[in-house]
């Protein structure tokens, strides 16, 4: 894929980033603009269209009933997946709760891998035996892919707790949503970071809606910013991906020198809860049409590269095809590949599982270890 | 430091289970730099119930951390900490408590290994007292162990004398698995006669493997932690009658050793399980699954007898709650009941 580039890829271009809100912070200490260039442009541009293609992807398998069980799907989102990517590093912990696809695929899962895992294939990231709300990999530091509202909240304070009793200069991207945000774990586990300065940053994905129930009617304070009481805060526009990008940088120098911090980051999800609810009964279609148009995150990267002339729509477009045919071939793929083999049924209960008893639905089909 | 309380003769030392259990901590934190001890007044307080005494001195608060009072929020921090390597122990100050963590132990970390296909896991130990003391009443007295030895992925242990508090707990820091380590505040004051072996800073029991404690001929009784010291104790009384009685250990609940009691009853072709906890779908609820489910149901002479907890809150009053929980002579009727 050769295309003109009106510019040098390295000439800086810089973007004026939107207002932050600030909770025991000083404005002065954040930054106005955030700079980048025609290839960083075209990269984020890609990435985030081959994460919302995708999710769409999966929407489309779960109609069809090759995707089944719980399917939550963070389309609309993009811009907060590629800002962590892009302000934090592999050796940075990322854990969040079970809307997690887009996580997984910058943390090294391949499109194949997690559509695979989400049509129960063998070739899945996890065998087949995870599912959509459980990805994981240890080698980029990420930690799943949770299924219990708020449970990933502790967990990500443990992997913060454990990064600093082994003097590692890196820190843990903890993400909860709004109707998370009302855990007591959370509380908890915040309080512990403050009172101990754990590199946690406690990342607020605030799409307006916990499931069906809007910030208004489940959070008596709704400044999910400042809920870290003398934990400092800072709320963000979520889909602009350079603010998400910066903050982070800034949160993680905070984290390393002072502790933890809670960042809100604004955002939108165009699907409903998941797959069960169509995200229309406590909110309307025209309220999501206007996100769509006003606030979407990938249109405003597009935006900023054809005004500063760094790609044409034709070449955009190309990328975009590009994109498609990438998920296109990893749903082809996934769909001719073989469903786990029933020895897999009994696998990995323990991590010695071979010294382990198993018991079968009836008591003769029982896995015995060797030993006995 | 080993407080050696009385040592009576070369080879053997008189000691304590709590200083069974500290020192065996002690020596596991003393190894591995990745394991550290974790819970509501484990350091300064030297423990709620003293179990930790000397190690925040020894050790310092890297090592042993005191929390406040949020078991969710602890329990889960430990849990992350062990999916990114570190070995914690985490003290409940006692199972009671844990129910507010439960989520953690089951779902974040019991099932962690299977979710991930093998990606992540969690080398954790969860400890403190189950079952009754004293007097606590029904908030503070419930036995835990057939809960946790229901859940795939846990490993469940129970020791009862010193011997088994050292072997266990190192075993389980040990142990790439999540642990629960059900121990006894009566038993922490039991004095046992240890072995120098049993010192021994490297000292284990396998997991999995029940002990038998005293070998005979005519009634199995199967059992583990407090109830193993009654079950002796009915055993000694009913020798003098003249029946015969072979006493297990447990020390494992999960996974539980099938083949231990098998070969004792196919001997004695009688049982009695004891346990402190409710009966339904308890332990001994377990064993009569498993006898009734292998060819050792035919070596039976008599149905199982189960002895266990009456099914009931405890009750405060002193002489209520020595009707809640199985006493030496239930134990002997038991074993009566079962030779009729």
């Amino acid at each position: 894929m050769i295309f003109r580039i009106s510019r040098s890829c390295f000439s800086s271009i810089s973007v004026k980033l939107p207002p932050f809100k600030v909770h025991h912070l000083e404005l002065d200490q954040l930054p106005q603009t955030a700079t980048t260039t025609s290839s960083e442009l075209l990269a984020y541009y890609k990435s985030m269209q081959l994460q919302r293609r995708m999710e769409i992807a999966c929407d489309n398998l779960y109609k069809q009933r090759l995707i089944r069980g719980f399917l939550h799907l963070a389309d609309g989102q993009e811009s907060i997946y590629e800002g962590l990517h892009a302000g934090l590093t592999f050796d940075d912990c990322v854990i969040t709760a079970y809307r997690d696809h887009c996580i997984a695929l910058l943390r090294g899962d391949t499109p194949h891998q997690i559509i695979a895992e989400m049509m129960a294939k063998q070739t899945g990231s996890t065998k087949g035996k995870g599912g959509s709300m459980h990805y994981y990999k240890k080698a980029t530091n990420f930690y799943g892919g949770h299924g219990i509202v708020g449970a990933q909240i502790p967990l990500g304070t443990g992997l913060a707790f454990a990064q600093k009793y082994l003097k590692k200069p890196n820190v843990t991207l903890i993400m909860f949503g709004d109707g998370a945000a009302n855990q007591g774990q959370l509380y908890e586990a915040a309080n512990m970071a403050q009172l101990w300065h754990l590199p946690a940053i406690y990342f607020i994905e605030n799409n307006l809606f916990g499931m069906g129930t809007s910030i208004d009617r489940a959070s008596a304070n709704t400044k999910f910013y400042t809920r870290g009481d003398v934990i400092p805060g800072i709320q963000i526009d979520g889909n602009n991906v350079f603010q998400v990008r910066e903050t982070l940088k800034f949160a993680k120098k905070h984290c390393l020198e002072k502790g933890p911090i809670f960042i809100e980051a604004m955002t939108y999800r165009y699907h409903g809860h998941s797959m069960s609810d169509p995200g229309v009964t406590y909110r309307t279609r025209e309220e999501v049409q206007q996100q769509r148009k006003t606030r979407d995150c990938i249109n405003y990267v597009k935006n900023i590269i054809l005004e500063n002339k760094v790609a044409d729509e034709p070449q955009l477009e190309e990328i975009d095809n590009s994109t498609q045919n990438e998920i296109d071939i990893a749903v082809e793929q996934a769909k001719v590949d073989p469903v786990p083999p029933s020895t897999e049924l009994t696998t990995d209960v323990y991590v010695d599982n071979e010294n382990h008893f198993i018991r079968g639905i009836l008591y003769k089909d029982s896995i015995v270890p060797k030993s006995q | 430091m080993l407080r050696i309380v009385n040592k009576l003769r070369s080879g053997f030392a008189k000691m304590t289970v709590r200083e069974a259990i500290n020192s065996a901590m002690g020596q596991e934190i003393e190894r591995d730099s990745n394991v550290f001890l974790i819970g509501e007044e484990v350091g300064q307080f030297q423990g709620a119930y003293k179990v930790s005494k000397g190690l925040y001195d020894r050790f310092g608060k890297s090592r042993i951390w005191d929390t406040p009072i949020t078991e969710a929020g602890f329990t889960g921090l430990s849990v992350g900490a062990a999916m990114y390597g570190l070995k914690p122990i985490v003290e409940f100050m006692t199972f009671n408590f844990a129910m507010q963590a439960i989520d953690h132990v089951i779902n974040s970390s019991a099932k962690l290994n299977y979710m991930s296909a093998g990606g992540l896991n969690t080398s954790i130990v969860f400890r403190g007292i189950n079952g009754a003391a004293a007097s606590v009443a029904a908030q503070h007295s419930q036995c835990f162990a057939a809960w946790y030895s229901q859940v795939p992925g846990l490993i469940v242990l129970s020791p009862y004398d010193c011997d088994d508090a050292r072997g266990l707990l190192k075993a389980a820091v040990r142990n790439p698995n999540p642990v629960v380590f059900l121990e006894n505040e009566i038993m922490y004051n039991e004095s046992f006669e240890v072995p120098e072996n049993v010192m021994d800073k490297d000292y284990l029991i396998p997991i999995g493997k029940a002990k038998v404690m005293r070998e005979g001929k005519d009634v199995t009784i199967v059992t583990f932690s407090k109830m193993v010291k009654y079950s002796m104790l009915a055993a000694a009384e009913l020798e003098r009658e003249g029946i015969s009685c072979e006493v297990i250990n447990l020390r494992t609940l999960k996974p539980l050793d099938r083949n231990t009691i098998i070969q004792s009853l196919q001997k004695t072709h009688r049982v009695v399980t004891v346990e402190e906890g409710w009966g339904q779908c308890g332990i001994g609820a377990e064993i009569c699954g498993i006898i009734n489910e292998t060819n050792a149901f035919f070596h039976l002479d008599a149905p199982v007898v189960r002895v266990t907890g009456a099914d009931i809150p405890t009750p405060y009053a002193f002489n209520l709650e020595e009707l809640s929980f199985p006493k030496t002579h239930n134990i002997v009727e038991a074993v009566k009941l079962v030779l009729k």
